[in-house]
């Protein structure tokens, strides 16, 4: 039974193993034939294929052509010979001469027909005129058919001339050129062959060339990907040949690198303005605190609560920052232990009740619990995170449901807990965020038009971000239709970053 | 108080300690002063204060070294340390070395001063740890954990009886919302919106709404002040 289900499960990974090559390779070979690499194979073939293609006329013409000229000057001189003999010595000496010619000939590889002006033949080894109309020279090529020979063939390629003798005579000389066409056959096979074997060729050393290409490009395309979706450490791999594509990688690479630095200062710009004015207006703010205790009007007082007000408005805002910035930079989990996520969603409901009630708006605690093995307290369910952090990032999430969902809202807070972690979300049915401005509303200061009249300063999600990214959490945006649904998946334990 | 409350502050940043010796001037307290930590400590050795106000990082010896050495010594005056440093596990190792309190640079006066009055008030020997508390007409069963107000109970959840032992325990003192935060809720974070002031009107419509007096006062600029005058 054990054994029959390990071997049905490796049956399945086999399938799904070949299943994802084929789809890797379906994939790639798309990618080859759509490639401009291959493309240029393409016309590169074709010009080879031309090329090929004439450089073999010139060979047919100089080879087969040579030998049919050949056979065509033979003709045209012994018509020549012939018809001087008929000049000096009239028909009889023709005759003679034609029928010695057949009887030293007796392969029949010439062809001889002198007819009288009715077209009767008068001598001659052809059995009868061909049924062929002569071209304007008189030339004419035809299946002869020989009466003096006993051989069974019906008939073989001739090439012939035709001459008109004075006195309406006709002479038709002509040789068998079976030969010759055998050869020519044989010439254009070899050519043709020639021809398909180069196109084949370029057509594999294209596709092979395009192939390795793509690849690297390929892996170019891959790194990209993962450089947009945000993780700026990576590289492009390089060969080590120092090829062009090695140079490009350089290249890229190093240009990525001074991306990085660059968003590295920048941040670093901003942390340090927000570490370096915090003092300032901490002193500022102590200023006026001392200003209010001395006597003044009401009036005044009221202002320098307002003033109060402004820079804790401000230290908020830099603190926040500055509390990012040391979470990001830190991999400190000294505060890490095991904790319930469900007290903790229960907490920052309980913190967060009144504030909904407040706004008619109802929180909700859900937990779910799948096939979680116990946690050391015996729970169900639990985590291995530093508590205060991840209530901070909850109670941000809290807090922005609040603000953005319109009263009689319901926000629902959920826990579910697998074997391989914990899923805490945050659920309103608010007007949610579009799907564009998901990865942006993560950025520091970055608020959403409609938001920017609710207070705060556009850090509280760039805080959650940071809290998921130290706890090894996979932190996603989604649409709850309607409103947002914000998932936090932690793992069972989270690796040292 | 009769006695002028002597405080120490051991403090490298000139500014601070200027503004620091001021305020507790402002509030009648006697205030000594050191820029760096061995000064501090001799200081420390050689008088009584009521309470420390010690920076975490000084030049010349670390203020958890102090706090270190003074507990070695087997001196209990209440210590406040004030760091820079925010991290829940920074504000672990300061209370862990014998430090009272943590407060977090940069801090709202009225935060440091609550604060030493909490501490101050927790220094005071004499009393047994009460089973009722009561704030003028206002009393608290810590054993029944009931509420009774001029006679008549009141039906409290359990985190507003929280918040309320808390608010009478310090009475007449002023109390942070983050002080609340970390007693009450026993969370160390900056909430975005005033989810305490909430709470506390909340706890106020149960205690105050139906009598004269009200108890539970809105300190403005600082938090609040449960208070039977």
């Amino acid at each position: 039974m054990d054994a029959e289900a390990k071997v049905q499960r490796l049956q399945r990974r086999a399938q799904l193993a070949a299943c994802s090559a084929l789809n890797r390779l379906r994939h790639s070979s798309r990618f080859v034939l759509t490639s401009s690499t291959f493309r240029l194979a393409l016309l590169y073939m074709l010009l080879v294929g031309v090329s090929v293609a004439i450089l073999l006329g010139f060979i047919y013409w100089s080879t087969a052509g040579y030998m049919a000229r050949q056979t065509d000057a033979t003709i045209g001189a012994e018509i020549q010979g012939l018809a001087e003999q008929y000049r000096r010595r009239g028909l009889a000496g023709l005759s003679t001469l034609i029928a010695e010619r057949i009887a030293r000939d007796p392969q029949g590889a010439s062809v001889y027909l002198l007819t009288d002006p009715e077209g009767e033949p008068i001598i001659g080894n052809l059995a009868s005129w061909p049924a062929v109309e002569p071209d304007a020279e008189g030339w004419v090529q035809f299946l002869a058919r020989q009466p003096t020979t006993d051989a069974p063939m019906s008939g073989y390629a001739t090439r012939a001339k035709v001459f008109r003798l004075r006195g309406g005579l006709r002479l038709l000389v002509g040789r068998d050129v079976r030969e010759l066409v055998a050869i020519r056959e044989l010439i254009l096979d070899a050519l043709a062959w020639g021809l398909a074997i180069t196109v084949g060729l370029a057509l594999l050393g294209g596709w092979l060339m395009s192939a390795s290409i793509v690849r690297r490009l390929d892996g170019i395309n891959q790194v990209s990907r993962e450089i947009m979706q945000g993780d700026l450490t990576r590289r492009v791999p390089r060969r080590g040949t120092g090829d062009d594509f090695d140079q490009l990688a350089e290249n890229l690479n190093r240009m990525l690198e001074r991306i990085e630095t660059l968003m590295v200062s920048i941040r670093q710009v901003s942390d340090n303005i927000a570490h370096d004015l915090r003092t300032p207006l901490s002193r500022l703010r102590h200023r006026l605190e001392l200003l209010r205790g001395e006597s003044m009007t009401e009036e005044a007082r009221a202002e320098v609560d307002v003033a109060i007000a402004d820079a804790d408005e401000l230290l908020s805002a830099f603190n926040a920052l500055l509390r990012i910035a040391r979470i990001e930079a830190g991999s400190r989990r000294a505060a890490f232990a095991d904790l319930d996520p469900l007290t903790l969603l229960e907490d920052v409901a309980e913190l967060y009740e009144p504030l909904a009630t407040e706004s008619t708006q109802q929180i909700q605690v859900e937990t779910e619990v799948t096939s979680a093995p116990r946690g050391s307290d015996g729970s169900p369910c639990h985590l291995y995170a530093d508590r205060d952090l991840l209530f901070q990032a909850l109670a941000n999430l809290v807090d922005n449901a609040i603000k953005h969902t319109p009263s009689g809202g319901q926000i629902r807070l959920q826990a579910a807990c697998t074997g391989q972690g914990v899923e805490l979300s945050v659920t309103d049915d608010g007007p949610g965020i579009p799907e564009a401005l998901r990865a942006k509303v993560l950025q520091r200061f970055f608020r959403i038009e409609e938001s920017r009249a609710a207070p705060g300063h556009g850090l509280g999600l760039s805080l959650v971000q940071a809290v998921a990214q130290l706890h090894g959490a996979e932190l996603k945006l989604e649409d709850a239709e309607p409103g947002l649904r914000v998932r936090l998946r932690l793992p069972k334990r989270p690796m040292p970053s | 108080m009769g006695i002028p409350m002597r405080v120490l502050v051991i403090e490298d940043d000139p500014q601070l300690s200027a503004y620091l010796v001021k305020a507790f001037g402002e509030m009648g307290a006697t205030v000594d002063q050191a820029e760096n930590g061995r000064d501090g400590l001799f200081l420390a050795a050689g008088n009584s204060y009521d309470v420390m106000v010690v920076d975490r990082m000084l030049p010349e010896l670390d203020g958890l070294a102090i706090i270190r050495t003074l507990r070695a010594s087997g001196d209990q005056t209440p210590v406040l340390i004030l760091s820079a440093l925010g991290e829940v596990d920074h504000r672990v190792e300061g209370l862990r070395a014998g430090g009272d309190d943590y407060l977090v640079k940069p801090f709202a006066f009225s935060e440091l001063h609550a604060r030493i009055d909490a501490l101050m008030r927790r220094a005071s020997p004499g009393e047994a740890t009460p089973t009722r508390l009561s704030v003028a007409d206002l009393e608290l069963d810590l054993l029944k954990r009931e509420v009774h107000r001029a006679g008549r109970p009141i039906a409290l959840q359990p985190r507003e009886f929280k918040l309320l032992e808390y608010l009478m325990r310090h009475a007449g003192q002023v109390v942070t919302r983050t002080m609340l935060l970390e007693n009450v809720w026993d969370y160390h974070f900056d909430p975005q919106t005033n989810v305490i002031d909430v709470h506390i009107s909340r706890l106020r419509a149960k205690i105050d709404k139906d009598f004269e007096q009200p108890l539970l006062q809105t300190v403005r600029g600082a938090g609040y002040m449960l208070r039977a005058d």
